[in-house]
């Protein structure tokens, strides 16, 4: 086991504070300087279960997430039986004493000589793994100040003695764990996990409209719009399904809010007629699909790669679009802002692939760059060119975009076939020019196209395709892998469209090409070999409902090589 | 002041004789009496005859997908909260495919007018049931008869108390324009039911049906809720007219001009700090 992280892996019901406990620790981790990676998996339900809340830390870059652990704490009995055979050698079990754990040794938690009260259970949880982990008091006590702060000086000052009480406790303990990782990028850094990001990098390019239906793994996306974008202005409604979710998105953005609907898979189903309305009525919307295992409900909290073919066909009839897929924090930060500005600059919907392995993982990251971010492109509040024609035919196909109610000319748009100035048509000549405009963005879109990133030397033996979230593992893998063969990555974070001379030289000229994916069918090599005649013959997939890992990919790795 | 003409005069794909002009022409009417230029109008309808309207009419208009008209009227005037905002469309497409989105409507209550064409069919499909065709009418589609009973849109409306709600008909068009009016007027989500013969696939429900039933009820006080759901049963040898409820609600809040909203560089950086 390479000592350059420490997996902490949090087990218990829902309803046990393993996610408190796990956030103020996952914090404190980032605080004291470490880089972090959150991996949640979670149950379809409101109390018990088994969930995990497992905190990667390290001194260098984590890309991925990991099966292996080095301390388990586990708060109930199931947790300990699932997990206690994925402890390394030299890890260590945390457990109360209210259940047996067999032969294994393990730190036994006296939580009533500890805790006043239950409630203070997961105070002690975070003093003891704080200090088995080499945390410094001071950064625990700082969290508890900020978290309960607006409880209260009493509260405050409890936790704090309880948090003491347990610290000074598991230090008098030789528990046998004495691994630590070496400092991060120091502190400063933001911790916040795919869905937060997605929502800062709607904020950041100017969103200023939600409308959405909740589903996980979604919600927490526009849950952070409406925390944190309200109070600046924001306008959001849920809406009474994903139908009228995507059509109020469309009122609002043709009336020159910009706009976001957040869904999964599910949801996302329910909005396909609006996808096409924003199409032909040339009306911008960014759609974020945060994916989930199908078909239909699947599995509501877990995650899959598979909503590819349903985002790339979705919305009947011919119109553009652009499909982007983040693997990090920053990605989706940084793709979100850009979707704004491609959906506003063509004028048609742009989406945004994520899943709920990266929705809930949390990172450290560099704090986000505002100043350095491009303008977003905005609609016209004025018109002095003449007559105005909402879909007026333009060499590039984009039309200039007015929004109604803000000077004397009229803006109509349309849902139907129409000419240029939006009266319904049914004449063959119009029909083809105004379908050819609309298609002729796509000149557009294809030139913006950011390519896929490489990592390996040249001429590897092995080529890893992969997209979205799936990067961390591969990267990983590569890292690990001890073989005699070279291995490198080429990783899509903007999966449509896609531009050949872009990529298809290290297709070619890879040994073998490898898709990993989370799909049962390889979605993506399925597109890249409809884009470019490139048939990519071995896969590496996971559709069992848990994130890519390194271990998953190698395992696959070796049955293939 | 606002002349009718600035409202434009356009050819029309509606049969002769359909309730359809006549509504148009009390909307002028209305649009006209309040003094609102064509800019500052804006209308979302749907899809069938009656959502063809705003193609009529001079002013902004988005004509969206059969039964979303309502959630594309709402997303307008979250988004622009200054313009007069009109939502335009049939029977079978707002008690049918736009169901759920007429009851979630009402309970929002954001400020526009819905104006429903009721003409108890489908006629750009020709002729088929209504979700207000009654039980038992015969189509080509349902030729032992309407299996369903009829929605009652007023007095669904009634029961759900929306703020504002009016039934008129085609063939009063002074009285139709005094509701439109009256409607717009209101602060909050206001629904006018307007009765109007379908000349070509409606031969049950006709000019003369409508008009041999329809009366002003008189002294009848639009406050009074029971009353209200009373009246709003009444639906066969007589159908009352006017203002059936009225009252006041909380308005959906709305915000500044989203168009013209942009976010302090300074509030943003607040908020990244905030995940540090």
């Amino acid at each position: 086991m390479s000592g350059k992280s420490i997996n902490v892996v949090i087990g218990g019901a829902a309803g046990q504070g393993l996610v408190t406990i796990g956030q103020l620790l996952s914090k404190a981790v980032v605080r004291a300087g470490h880089h972090l990676l959150v991996t949640q998996r979670y149950m379809s339900r409101v109390r018990g279960g088994l969930n995990t809340y497992a905190i990667r830390m390290g001194g260098e870059d984590l890309s991925g997430g990991t099966e292996s652990i080095d301390i388990l704490a586990a708060l109930n009995a199931e947790a300990f039986s699932r997990h206690v055979g994925d402890v390394v050698d030299g890890g260590l079990v945390v457990a109360g004493t209210d259940f047996e754990t067999g032969e294994r040794e393990a730190l036994r938690i006296p939580f009533e000589e500890l805790a006043p009260k239950p409630l203070f259970h997961n105070t002690v949880m975070l003093g003891v793994l704080g200090r088995t982990i080499g945390l410094e008091r001071g950064i625990l006590e700082d969290l508890l100040r900020q978290t309960f702060g607006r409880k209260g000086e009493e509260v405050i000052g409890a936790n704090l003695e309880v948090l003491r009480n347990a610290y000074a406790w598991a230090s008098d303990r030789d528990y046998g764990f004495s691994r630590r990782v070496g400092p991060g990028s120091g502190p400063g850094r933001m911790m916040l996990n795919g869905n937060e990001a997605i929502a800062l990098g709607a904020l950041a390019a100017g969103c200023n409209f939600v409308s959405y239906y909740p589903m996980t793994p979604s919600s927490s996306v526009a849950m952070t719009l409406i925390a944190k974008g309200a109070p600046l202005g924001l306008q959001y409604e849920q809406a009474e399904d994903e139908l009228a979710a995507m059509n109020m998105a469309m009122g609002a953005s043709y009336a020159g809010a910009r706009t976001l609907v957040t869904t999964s898979g599910g949801g996302f189903a329910l909005m396909g007629e609006a996808v096409s309305l924003a199409g032909v009525s040339e009306t911008p919307v960014v759609c974020i699909v945060v994916q989930r295992p199908g078909p239909a409900t699947g599995m509501a909290t877990r995650t899959e790669q598979a909503d590819l073919d349903l985002v790339l066909h979705a919305g009947h009839g011919e119109f553009p679009r652009a499909v982007f897929a983040p693997a990090t924090p920053e990605e989706c930060f940084y793709l979100t802002h850009r979707a704004f500005d491609l959906a506003e600059t063509y004028q048609t919907p742009v989406f945004v692939l994520s899943e709920q392995y990266l929705a809930d993982s949390y990172r450290d990251v560099e704090p986000f760059d505002l100043d350095g971010l491009p303008e977003v492109a905005r609609p016209l509040l004025e018109w002095n060119g003449g007559e105005y024609k909402r879909y007026a035919e333009t060499e590039d196909g984009v039309s200039p975009r007015l929004v109604p109610g803000f000077s004397e000319a009229l803006v109509r748009a349309d849902s139907h076939e129409h000419d240029e100035s939006s009266r319904v048509t049914e004449d063959k000549a119009v029909r083809v020019n105004q379908n050819s405009k609309r298609l002729r963005k796509e000149s557009g879109l294809f030139e913006e196209v950011i390519g896929p990133d490489y990592y390996g030397g040249e001429n590897a033996d092995v080529l890893l395709v992969c997209w979205g979230p799936t990067l961390g593992a591969c990267l990983e893998a590569v890292d690990r892998y001890e073989g005699d063969k070279s291995l490198a990555v080429l990783h899509f974070k903007q999966v449509y469209p896609l531009r050949e001379e872009q990529f298809m030289d290290f297709l070619e000229s890879a040994g073998r090409v490898v898709a990993v994916e989370g799909n049962a069918t390889a979605q993506f090599a399925r597109v890249i070999a409809g884009e470019t005649g490139f048939v990519i013959p071995d896969r590496v997939l996971r559709f069992d409902g848990r994130a890519m890992t390194w271990e998953y990919v190698l395992k696959g790795l070796t049955d293939i090589l | 002041m606002v002349s009718i003409e600035e409202y434009g005069d356009f050819d029309t794909s509606w049969c002769p004789g359909c309730g359809n002009f006549l509504i148009l022409k009390s909307l002028k009417q209305a649009l006209a009496v309040q003094g609102i230029a064509p800019r500052d109008v804006i209308i979302s309808s749907g899809i069938g005859q009656a959502a063809k309207l705003p193609h009529y009419l001079r002013c902004n208009m988005f004509n969206g997908l059969h039964g979303r008209a309502l959630p594309v009227a709402q997303g307008i005037k979250m988004a622009n909260p200054e313009a007069a905002v009109l939502c335009v469309s049939g029977d079978g497409c707002t008690y049918g495919e736009g169901g759920n989105h007429f009851l979630a409507a009402i309970r929002r209550n954001i400020d526009l007018t819905l104006l429903v064409h009721d003409n108890q069919i489908y006629g750009l499909t020709k002729g088929q049931a209504s979700p207000t065709s009654a039980r038992g009418h015969v189509t080509k589609a349902q030729p032992e008869g309407n299996r369903s009973d009829a929605f009652n849109p007023v007095s669904v409306a009634v029961a759900m108390k929306a703020g504002f709600v009016a039934r008129a008909f085609s063939g009063e068009p002074e009285h139709l324009s005094e509701v439109i009016r009256e409607a717009m007027a209101y602060k909050g989500f206001s629904l006018v039911d307007i009765l109007q013969p379908c000349v070509s696939f409606n031969k049950v429900n006709t000019y003369g049906w409508y008009s041999q039933r329809v009366y002003f009820p008189q002294n009848h006080d639009p406050s009074d809720w029971g009353a209200a759901m009373v009246l709003s049963e009444e639906f066969g040898d007589r159908i009352p007219l006017g203002i059936i409820y009225r009252a006041e609600k909380p308005v959906f809040g709305l915000g500044a001009r989203l168009a013209e909203h942009e976010y302090d560089k300074n509030d943003l950086k607040a908020v990244l700090q905030s995940y540090t």
